[in-house]
């Protein structure tokens, strides 16, 4: 295993099982004891350079829990980028002001861009449509602790699987831990083959679907996702789709007990909302998850924990 | 007549390289990316020729030129069956296949217009992989897209 210490975060394949499974436990530790102020004498820079509530929130919160300073913004509107300033000094800036970088910026892999120039550690949240690997953590934390492991289980994941990051990076980091994939969605959104490659290549199954309620009596977690409008060219093809992928109460009738049901929200109206007080809706509990996993990276990667 | 000729042969260089075995299709791409169309040098080619080991082949022949390890990994990327021939005085001194590195650096542009290196002064850098189905395909380091040579546009 390699340190995790003053290592930058910007794809979950950055981190092996070992370093994932550590990052969930020491997140174990902070979920049983939140306001840990191990983190006063650091300031983390938290550099948003497009809107994000749940995720520059929750890193912010994650920082506060911890005692630490936040600098940064929350628009690229009040950077120096709007003057035109590159990204790399920007980041060459800030790391004189902060021990810490966390990243969103909506060109793919200017967060490998951001490690690559940064004398600090970047931790990446959200490059374009490429990765968000804290995401990514924060699934995996609440599958291991909804079935008690993340080993040999049954994963259906419901909706945008094209376009959709959120499920390419848990299908990578799913593929470390036998998993058994179920991939439900209309057919101009399926997942895309260099995905199912890595599947293949793990020695892993994986089942396509149209139909929705044939996966509901064997999964163990439905990961559901949002469906967006403008992703279809034909207003038509939408139209036909939209709502074949929503959840109701009713179809959770003949799930397992153990069933989860997970969502990376926000969501619009692919889980009806008479699901909410059904034990098994998970999504609520699962954002609030985020804080102790991205407490947990901060710490780790701070050389704290 | 027993010495009939029954292959082209175009004329032999003194001092250079020869590009052999380049696939029929692609030797006018070999020829952009190397820039030929801008040489001084004297340069020869053909194309579609007989060739036992590939059915049709194409050659390139450039007078007192020899290419650098960066211009040969973008004939292999296009060309991946060249055989490279560098000559001194009527005499071969070199031949080699060209081979498709792992790796290549700043060569090729990225085809997505969100990866940062078309946004910033980012050197693109690559990974050659194979797809499920054998073909070749270049791995973005930044946005980890991949792209087919369908996509392929040289800097």
């Amino acid at each position: 295993m390699m340190q995790i210490k003053n290592r930058s975060l910007v794809s979950i394949t950055d981190y092996s099982k070992e370093e994932i499974l550590r990052i969930l436990d020491i997140a174990e530790g902070f979920e049983e004891n939140q306001r840990q102020k191990i983190l006063s004498d650091y300031v983390v820079a938290t550099l948003f350079f497009e809107p994000s509530t749940r995720t520059r929130l929750s890193f912010e919160s994650a920082v506060q829990y911890l005692g630490g300073g936040i600098i940064g913004f929350a628009s690229a509107d009040v950077s120096s980028v709007k003057k035109g300033e590159s990204l790399k000094d920007t980041i060459l800036t800030v790391s004189n002001y902060s021990d810490l970088i966390v990243m969103r910026n909506p060109m793919d892999g200017s967060a490998r861009y951001a490690s690559e120039v940064s004398p600090v550690p970047i931790i990446n949240a959200g490059d374009g449509a490429n990765q968000h690997p804290t995401q990514c953590l924060l699934d995996l934390f609440s599958i291991r602790k909804t079935q008690g492991t993340l080993d040999n289980l049954h994963i259906a994941m419901v909706g945008d699987l094209k376009y959709g990051r959120t499920v390419h990076s848990l299908v990578q980091a799913l593929s470390l831990f036998n998993t058994t994939f179920h991939f439900v969605s209309p057919e101009s959104l399926k997942m895309p083959s260099s995905v199912k490659t890595w599947v293949k290549k793990a020695g892993l199954e994986y089942h396509q679907y149209t139909e929705f309620k044939e996966v509901i009596p064997i999964a163990d977690i439905l990961y559901m996702t949002r469906i967006q409008g403008e992703r279809f060219p034909d207003p038509l093809e939408y139209e036909k789709v939209k709502n074949a992928y929503i959840l109701d109460n009713a179809m959770l009738k003949n799930s397992k007990d153990s069933l989860k049901v997970l969502h990376p929200l926000p969501r619009v109206n692919e889980i009806n909302e008479d699901v909410d007080n059904n034990p098994k809706a998970y999504y609520f509990q699962q954002a609030q998850n985020g804080v102790y996993v991205r407490q947990a990276l901060i710490a780790a990667i701070l050389g704290l924990k | 007549m027993k010495d009939k000729r029954t292959e082209l042969k175009v004329s032999a260089i003194r001092s250079g390289t020869v590009i052999d075995h380049i696939p029929a299709n692609t030797v006018f791409q070999v020829f952009k990316i190397l820039g030929l169309q801008n040489s001084t040098n004297q340069v020869y080619f053909g194309t579609n020729l007989d060739s036992q080991k590939y059915g049709k082949k194409g050659i390139i022949k450039i007078s007192g030129k020899c290419f650098e390890e960066k211009e040969i990994s973008k004939i292999a990327i296009v060309a991946p069956t060249a055989t490279i021939i560098e000559i001194d005085d009527y005499v071969v001194t070199k031949k080699e296949n060209v081979h498709l590195p792992e790796h290549i650096s700043n060569i090729v542009k990225c085809f997505n217009p969100k990866c940062v290196t078309n946004h910033q002064k980012v050197p693109t850098a690559f990974d050659l992989i194979k797809d499920h189905n054998g073909k070749m395909k270049l791995l973005c380091n930044y946005c980890e897209k991949t792209m087919g040579q369908e996509n392929i546009e040289f800097i």
